[in-house]
């Protein structure tokens, strides 16, 4: 088969970095085509000159076997590529036929007037050609975030995309989700598009490619053919030795209970109530999981145990101090780490450097400061201990955290809040958005402190997470826990049963 | 991000801002052509006999002056103490040149830098800078100051005051025979004692010619918002008022606009403003600030430069009236001459502040 | 050390190139004047920093932008946008003056620290109220920070008219403007120590306000204060994450920050001159502080010298009257200034691009 896209050499360099090295890169007409590497690999740079948001230093680009240089993004449009990123890019209070007709539309009065008839007639056909369902006069506030990656495709499409970039497709999806998009992908590739997947989900890789590209540290390692291939070797050519992908964990006894959470009922930023009633335990030395499809009441579980959120009923106990409603400093104080599920909103100022960072929440504590001044020497030396001992790949503590790719921000707040010892350890979603090397180091550091005898709350909505960690999972459904199972005892189809609402007794 | 936009917006309107800034100079060739035929028609007279006709050899001073915040451009009192400068420039080849305050507390620096650069008078035009000349006129004691509209006590002063209560008083009969709705308004600018002078000795005029008229009398707090002028001229003419008077500056400009637009009688102040709307402007309360200004300039080229008040009054022709445009009718300017030369005779005196006005007997003459 | 110095570089670059630009730029309106440039530039310089005497008159120009430039700076730092400069250094001018007669009969040495004090706090309410309001109703700090300016204003005009007025106070005729602050309260003058001086007015308070930059930049940089303040900034909610209160922190900087300004207004009345003017409009020099902010990049240090390069132009400008240059001339060029220090990004980009295309040629 003929190659649509051929990148030849490819070497790109930032200052003081060398992104990609000499890479060479095909894609294969009608073909879905994954790009697999570790967060800051390299895989996004080498697309985004690819898509003429970067210009290599060197190496030569062709497309459909002539040579081309890609200046900006509307050659890249002009030669049928289009991008997908990982932050849609959609006018949130515009329709989706407005968001997908979005710089080229179609226009009556001499080029004064929006034909918004007419763009709403061609984004209905385009979306029945493709077999991608959309309501083009909802607003894209009001859709789901699957929904909004579909706007994004046709979007690219639209604008007479062959050859279509994804980056990080899977990353906002619901497994439901994850494989609807499976099934529009192909459906994309069988009406001649070809399609690059940016990744680094080994299961997404063998569910959905023909072939394989390896990235490693800015270098091609391999590419393979799918049906050659599997999740183990994936995993050791990416992070570049053997990786355990499953969780290893003694049986351990319970101690005595750390938190106790009595009836806890709290409202959503909209005022709706999204806790009706929560109760359950936390005990020293083990895992307690929290499952559940997203949308039921984690985040505000975890937001009113921290002290983020106000509760408007029940009662939060830890080693019998009451907590309710306590500002987070108190929780902190009390022993309470959180990783949050978001490291961008809530886990890192992204402008301060590591070491700063590094202190967020003990800043005010010896030795990190005294009598209102920091003691900057102690805490740049503070850091640095942590970067080594958990393996945070930056120059050095000085960076700003916005420079780290998004594994090493993750380790960076993981080594924080352990560093605090705390009593209660609350890991929101640790490992979203996080390279397989740095997802095998967060597991094995969660276990570590239950076997310390420490409690850990786990919230997760990756149920393999959850069942590979935890040694009691509560599955939320609507505000509510609607049961608890033992960790080793559970089985994946029981959970889902759960998780859409039925109840474990009812089966 | 919307803090982003906000700080653009505000970058955005500061530099425009300053280019509306800018653009006052361009508007003042514009509007003193205007002006100055104005003030050489109602001078002539006055000084025709006073200025010296001899050698048009140039004097080798300078004179500085030093503007209000209201600087250059006001079509007021800044604007007619310069041209006091510009007719010694003239008539003598004297080299003027000026500061423009940019807020209250310059006022001292802009005297000292005048006073250092070793001027040969600084004038400060407005009472404004009483204290800060004070201080300035005991720092340089060998320098020559002039302050308009206020008494500074020292040697080296020359206080240039005016009976603005006089002028005011001569238009405040016009008014009062103008007025066909027995109302009449007053804008102020700010409320102290030297704008009080106006609203007083107008008040007392309208009570002269019309007893059964009516003043309603309010305050911009302001010399520059020409909005603020027109919507209180606006809402006095609602009330009834169909001439009105301002002693406010810039503020004055929204008055005139307002007359022109909703046809009603506009008296003008300190020039003679009927060139901004012949048609509107019924006359004008003329303070000469130039002719103060020039007067003792001329005393410091010929060397008897004097401290202490230098008052200007009906008496000396340093205020009155004037009406450029010719809306007066002859029945108004004999009323008005008439009382002006009672004024100027020592007849009766012209209240200036509120319990003068409340005692004020209207005398027969 | 060669990566401090280079890291300055790399941040005053583009300042003195957007400066530079503005004066070229600014040339040509000085020609459409009938003006020569070198001339026009010659007096500013020479206006500004000619003599000891001239230099000391544009540190005094200096030190109120220094004060309101540090009150921007601040607040911009906890992501807030203080445009009450001009209502907080009002309040605090007026405070001074009313602290200075309530307790006149105290010492000099007790009264000075006190009636600057007292500027300081007035400032510091004045900017304490849109704090609170944004950070207990969510009301956008700008439009009520926008509106005490005015209400600073006419408080001050009606306090300088009745209650202050030397007409009510002291008995004498209706004045113009406040009582004056009794000798014993005014802040030294250089020339009172340093004959070099001459006549230039230029009192402590410039001293008091380089103190202010440096702890500004201590309290910003090396105190659990500053770094709360700094992360609510940045991240409102990694802050409130990492137990830091962002209500507390907003009203704190907004008090801070009208305290700055406060203490600006406060170190003109006791320094310069002694007593509060009825005024029919805003000092400026809370919005100037805007620009000073901006150009010193919202850096306690380089608000210093931004405010210097505010201070040279205004003063300068005095001269570059005397040669018959309109002031508005300096206008333009801090116009020009500020329009491309805002446009630094552009800058940037234009002079990176370049570099890229020159090094694509090369590779």
């Amino acid at each position: 088969m003929a190659n649509v896209v051929e990148m030849k050499n490819i070497t790109k360099v930032f200052p003081g970095v060398v992104a990609n090295n000499n890479v060479n890169f095909a894609l294969e007409k009608g073909e879905i085509h994954v790009l697999l590497g570790e967060n800051g690999a390299g895989k996004t740079t080498l697309m985004n000159q690819l898509y003429g948001l970067y210009e290599p230093t060197s190496g030569e680009i062709y497309i459909n076997g002539k040579l081309t240089k890609i200046k900006d993004p509307n050659v890249a449009i002009s030669m049928g590529i289009g991008m997908v990123h990982q932050h849609f890019m959609l006018v949130e209070p515009f329709t989706v036929a407005e968001n997908i007709v979005l710089g080229s539309e179609p226009s009556r009065s001499g080029g004064l007037k929006l034909d918004m008839d007419k763009a709403i007639k061609d984004v209905e056909e385009i979306s029945a050609k493709y077999g991608l369902k959309v309501d083009p006069n909802v607003k894209v506030q009001d859709i789901s975030v699957g929904m909004q990656q579909r706007v994004e495709i046709l979007k690219a499409l639209y604008r007479g995309a062959d050859i279509l970039i994804l980056d990080e497709p899977t990353a906002v999806l619901t497994p439901q989700e994850i494989d609807e998009l499976g099934k529009i992908l192909r459906n994309l590739t069988g009406q001649g598009k070809s399609i690059i997947l940016i990744t680094h989900k080994l299961k997404e890789v063998m569910a959905m490619s023909d072939r394989v590209t390896v990235i490693r540290r800015g270098e091609k390692i391999e590419t393979l053919k799918n049906e050659n291939t599997n999740t183990d070797e994936l995993a050791e050519i990416m992070v570049g030795r053997k990786v355990n992908l499953v969780v290893e964990k003694d049986d351990k006894v319970a101690g005595d209970v750390v938190m106790s959470v009595k009836d806890l009922q709290a409202v959503d930023n909209r005022g709706i109530p999204a806790l009706k009633g929560v109760s359950f335990d936390v005990r020293a030395g083990e895992i307690f999981a929290v499952a559940g499809v997203d949308g039921n009441g984690q985040s505000e579980l975890v937001e009113v145990i921290t002290g983020l959120r106000k509760s408007t009923g029940g009662s939060i106990t830890l080693l019998g101090k009451d907590i309710t409603n306590r500002p987070t400093s108190d929780v902190i104080d009390a022993g309470v780490s959180h990783i949050p599920e978001d490291r961008h909103k809530r886990g890192l100022v992204l402008q301060h450097s590591l070491a700063e960072n590094s202190v967020l929440g003990s800043h005010k504590k010896a030795p990190f400061s005294k009598s209102g001044v920091l003691d900057y020497p102690k805490i740049h030396e503070f850091c640095l201990g942590l970067i080594d001992e958990f393996d945070v790949r930056t120059p050095n503590e000085k960076v700003a955290a916005k420079s780290l790719s998004g594994g090493n921000q993750q380790k960076l707040i993981v080594a924080r809040e352990l560093s605090r010892n705390p009593e209660l350890l609350i890991a929101s979603q640790p490992t979203r958005g996080v390279d397989v090397g740095a997802i095998e180091f967060i597991h094995k550091r969660l276990v570590a402190e239950r076997d310390k005898n420490k409690a850990v709350l786990l919230v997760s909505l990756e149920l393999d997470e959850v069942m590979a960690l935890a040694d009691r999972i509560a599955v939320v459904y609507d505000g509510q826990i609607v049961g608890v199972v033992n960790g080793k005892d559970a089985t994946e189809k029981e959970l889902g049963i759960m998780m859409a609402g039925g109840s474990q007794k009812k089966q | 991000m919307s803090k982003k936009i906000i700080s653009l917006l505000l970058v955005a309107m500061m530099v425009m801002a300053m280019f509306a800034g800018c653009s006052k100079p361009a508007a003042e060739p514009a509007t003193e052509p205007a002006a100055e035929p104005a003030a050489e028609a109602t001078t002539e007279d006055a000084t025709a006999e006073e200025a010296p006709a001899e050698d048009t050899a140039k004097v080798d001073m300078v004179m500085g002056m030093i503007t209000d915040t209201g600087g250059l451009g006001d079509q007021s009192f800044n604007d007619s103490g310069w041209m006091g400068l510009e007719r010694l420039e003239a008539e003598y080849g004297i080299e003027r040149k000026v500061l423009e305050s940019e807020s209250a507390d310059d006022y001292g620096p802009n005297l000292t830098s005048f006073a250092e650069a070793e001027v040969d008078i600084v004038y400060g035009v407005g009472f404004l800078f009483n204290e800060s000349m004070a201080a300035a006129a005991a720092q340089f004691p060998n320098q020559k100051f002039a302050i308009i509209d206020s008494v500074v006590e020292a040697d080296n002063v020359a206080s240039i005051t005016f009976a603005e209560n006089e002028g005011s008083f001569l238009v405040g009969v016009i008014a009062g025979m103008t007025t066909e709705t027995n109302k009449v308004g007053f804008i102020g600018g700010m409320k102290f004692p030297l704008i009080e002078k106006f609203e007083y000795g107008f008040k007392a005029g309208v009570k002269a010619a019309n007893p059964d008229a009516e003043v309603i009398s309010n305050y911009a707090d302001s010399f520059e918002d020409a909005a603020k002028g027109k919507e209180i001229a606006t809402v006095q003419h609602q009330q009834g008022a169909d001439v009105i008077f301002h002693a406010a500056g810039g503020v004055g400009i929204g008055l005139i606009q307002a007359a022109e637009e909703q046809g009603f009688w506009a008296i003008g102040v300190d020039q003679d403003q009927s060139h901004i709307s012949p048609e509107r402007v019924l006359c004008s309360m003329i303070k000469r600030v130039d002719e103060g200004v020039y007067q003792v300039g001329q005393s410091v080229i010929d060397g008897n430069f004097e401290g202490g008040v230098h008052l200007f009054s009906i008496a000396n022709e340093g205020v009155g009236y004037s009406d450029n445009a010719g809306n007066l009718t002859e029945e108004q300017v004999a009323a008005a001459e008439k009382w002006k030369a009672a004024i100027a005779t020592g007849a009766f005196v012209v209240p200036q502040t509120e319990a003068e006005f409340n005692a004020f007997e209207v005398p027969e003459i | 050390m060669k990566k401090k110095i280079n890291y300055l570089l790399e941040n005053v670059k583009y300042p003195l190139l957007a400066i530079a630009l503005a004066f070229l730029i600014g040339s040509i309106f000085v020609i459409l004047t009938d003006n020569s440039p070198i001339v026009a530039y010659s007096a500013l310089l020479d206006g500004s920093l000619g003599n000891i005497p001239k230099f000391g008159e544009t540190l005094l120009k200096t030190t109120p932008l220094i004060m309101t430039g540090l009150a921007v700076a601040f607040a911009f730092r906890s992501g807030l946008f203080n445009i009450g400069g001009e209502g907080q250094y009002l309040v605090g001018a007026i405070s001074t003056v009313t602290a200075a007669w309530v307790l006149q009969d105290l010492p000099g040495f007790i009264l000075i620290p006190i009636i600057l004090l007292a500027g300081a706090f007035g400032g510091a309410i004045w900017g304490g109220v849109p704090g609170f309001l944004k950070a207990k109703l969510g009301v956008h700090e700008v439009i009520v920070s926008i509106m005490l300016n005015y209400i600073a204003l006419f408080l001050t005009n009606f306090l300088v008219r009745v209650t202050l007025n030397p007409s009510t106070l002291q008995g004498t005729e209706q004045k113009a403007y406040s009582v004056m602050i009794p000798e014993h309260a005014r802040l030294l003058k250089f020339n009172e120590f340093m004959p070099v001086f001459g006549y230039s007015s230029l009192h402590v308070g410039i001293l008091i306000a380089i103190a202010c930059a440096v702890g500004i930049w201590f309290l910003l940089f090396k105190t659990t204060i500053g770094y709360e303040i700094r992360s609510v900034g940045h991240n409102p909610y990694a802050s409130e994450y990492g137990g830091i209160s962002i209500s507390k922190n907003i009203i704190l900087s907004m008090m801070i920050s009208g305290g700055l300004a406060g203490l600006g207004g406060a170190m003109t009345i006791a320094g310069l001159t002694f007593k509060v003017d009825q005024s029919s409009g805003l000092p400026g020099y809370g919005f100037t502080g805007i620009a000073v902010a901006l150009v010193g990049k919202n850096h306690p240090l380089g608000v210093l010298a931004s405010a210097l390069l505010f201070g040279i132009m205004s003063n300068g400008s005095r001269k570059m009257q005397f040669e018959g240059i309109p002031k508005e001339v300096v206008g333009i060029i801090q116009g020009i200034i500020i329009i491309f220090i805002a446009g630094e990004a552009m800058l940037k980009f234009m002079t990176t691009r370049k570099k890229k295309e020159e090094k694509g040629e090369v590779a």
